[in-house]
């Protein structure tokens, strides 16, 4: 939730992991852990699920502001970008029109605005998302293959000041979790007996 | 399509049973006299226009500049609702269907608009326009052809989409729907032509052999806007009066928002499209347009317009909580039709006051008579029928919408 989670050593506990059974039952719990002050968490469903960022207790995102200050900050040096070559590096008369001739500019400006927009909404996504992540900790656990199936899913992080590992795994069984497993934050690679009892279809 | 009862979590869940006082006028709703008070207004504005108007010479040509203003303002509203609702059946639009009974009922007032241009028809004409190019097209009996072929198609469509959505209501047949898609798309093309060249006939012609091609669409980017801001100010009103409880909800409110940020843009973007090119160009048969309008207080209109039809608008709708908010969306509904009002007023008047605005008493009661003529049209029309399609098969998808 914006701030960068802090690098665990490995072994330690990452977080608290509980699986849901249905949507309407991760959107209940996910209103109890908002409800019981933890920050430092998230839920993961295989499709978007309406009204879930009010059960979690989202604030609206900040990247529109992120977009505004680079589209105006594009559209800024587009216009002074071809102010300054029209009237101090390049003067030139161009077709009899005055040196700043801003109608002129205007199409750049605005592509370059388009340009900054853009620009800003993709990398501000991407740092707001904290991506690209090559790894996660969660991804340690087998059941969460499902959050991108059939699965619903809430992982509270141990680095949350609320956490405490017996009391946030009580929390999540009382909300109605089916299984609530402790993840470690180890980055080893998956043992080699893993793959055999993963599921394929 | 998505399944939004599987996917919805249950607090979304909307009530299953919607209470009959918010789907119709109810007896005795104040919104009930509307057609009253609009031909009051309508009979009193014209009536002292046509007065005041046939007074002097000075003042009958006054009277026709002024009571073109009042129809161009009136009728590019009811052409952007018949555009909406041709949009809306097009792209088979789920989210609209809860207010497309709103923008029918103003679309409905384009055949009773048709009333106010017979008299431009038979007595303005010599006022209005000094032709002399083009004669092939330009001449009095093909432009009085033309002017009814505009408004059969537009109140064809009109009664025709108006007529098939209210037997859904008594049918609930499903096939209706499929048919107004059919016809939405050469509607969609007859509305574009018959607008393009209308524009072309009653206002680009007042320049007497000045032409513009984008000139048709910045005049629908004009009249789509006005329609936004009008429609967005009658969803409103309907929920402060306790109509369309828990039926249009915020989020419709803010779709509207976002339609009318849309085409504060696209107002923009085709006004400046078109000063561009005529100012980089410098040619003496296309500049005359905009000498024009640098003269006098005629600068200071378009300035105005620069800042008030586009930036200060643009930036204000631009943020998610003026869209949601009742009284920020109507605040700036009602400043942008007032900009509508001055962009109509700017292209017709110089003409007639070459040295800069000169307000006119008449521009007051034309308005006012116009408008009168709208309200009782509309008003009709919230009377008649129910305030949302009752039986559209989309009607479940709109009352659960949620933007993201």
């Amino acid at each position: 939730m914006g701030l960068l989670r802090p690098s665990l050593p490995p072994g330690e506990v990452f977080g608290a992991l509980a699986e849901f059974a249905t949507p309407a039952e991760l959107y209940h719990a996910c209103e109890g852990v908002r409800d019981a002050g933890y920050t430092r968490w998230d839920a993961h469903t295989p499709f978007p699920i309406h009204g879930l960022e009010r059960a979690m207790g989202l604030r609206a995102s900040r990247l529109p502001w992120v977009v505004l200050v680079t589209a105006v900050l594009g559209a800024v040096s587009g216009i002074g970008l071809q102010g300054w070559v029209s009237t101090i590096a390049y003067p030139l008369v161009i077709s009899g029109k005055p040196f700043f001739s801003w109608p002129a500019f205007i199409p750049i400006t605005f592509e370059l605005g388009v340009l900054g927009g853009a620009f800003g909404a993709v990398l501000g996504m991407l740092a707001f998302n904290q991506l690209p992540t090559l790894h996660h900790p969660l991804f340690a656990s087998q059941r969460f293959e499902r959050a991108s199936d059939d699965g619903f899913f809430i992982s509270i992080e141990s680095w949350d000041p609320r956490f405490d590992a017996g009391r946030t795994v009580d929390l999540l069984r009382r909300l109605g979790a089916q299984e609530v497993e402790l993840v470690a934050s180890s980055s080893e690679p998956a043992k080699p007996g893993d793959a055999t009892t993963r599921a394929t279809p | 399509m998505s399944d939004p009862g599987h996917h919805s979590a249950p607090s979304s869940a909307r009530p299953a049973v919607l209470r009959a006082a918010s789907l119709w006028l109810p007896a005795g709703h104040p919104w009930r006299r509307l057609p009253a008070i609009g031909l009051v207004l309508a009979v009193v504005g014209l009536g002292a226009s046509l007065a005041i108007g046939f007074m002097s010479e000075a003042a009958r040509s006054q009277l026709w500049h002024s009571w073109l203003v009042g129809s161009l303002f009136v009728l590019s509203i009811a052409l952007g609702a018949l555009f909406f609702v041709l949009v809306h059946h097009s792209t088979q639009a789920g989210w609209s269907v809860v207010v497309r009974r709103i923008a029918e009922d103003i679309m409905a007032t384009l055949p009773f608009l048709a009333l106010l241009f017979v008299p431009l028809l038979a007595f303005g004409m010599g006022d209005l326009f000094h032709w002399s190019h083009a004669k092939e097209y330009l001449n009095t009996k093909f432009f009085v052809i033309r002017t009814v072929v505009y408004f059969a198609i537009w109140s064809a469509l009109a009664i025709w989409f108006g007529r098939l959505s209210r037997l859904q209501d008594d049918t609930g047949d499903h096939q209706l729907t499929r048919r107004m898609r059919k016809t939405s798309l050469p509607g969609l093309l007859l509305f574009a032509l018959t607008v393009t060249f209308f524009a072309f006939d009653w206002l680009m012609s007042l320049n007497d052999g000045w032409y513009s091609t984008i000139f048709g669409v910045y005049f629908f980017a004009g009249s789509a806007m006005a329609f936004f801001a009008f429609f967005a100010l009658a969803v409103i009103a309907a929920r402060r009066n306790g109509l369309l409880a828990e039926v249009v909800t915020t989020e419709h409110q803010h779709d509207i928002g976002k339609l009318l940020l849309t085409f504060v843009a696209f107002w923009a973007y085709m006004a400046f499209s078109q000063f561009l090119l005529i100012w980089y160009a410098n040619l003496p048969e296309e500049t005359s347009f905009f000498a024009q309008r640098y003269t006098g207080s005629w600068l200071t209109a378009g300035a105005v317009l620069l800042f008030g039809h586009f930036l200060v608008p643009f930036f204000l709708l631009l943020s998610r909580a003026a869209k949601r908010n009742p009284k920020a969306l109507a605040a700036l509904s009602v400043w942008l039709l007032a900009m509508h009002l001055l962009d109509l007023y700017w292209l017709v008047m110089p003409k007639l006051h070459p040295v800069g605005l000169v307000p006119s008493l008449l521009d007051a009661t034309a308005l006012i008579g116009c408008c009168g003529v709208f309200l009782a049209a509309f008003g009709g029309a919230l009377k008649r029928q129910a305030l949302v399609p009752l039986r559209d098969p989309r009607l479940p998808e709109s009352l659960t919408f949620e933007n993201m």
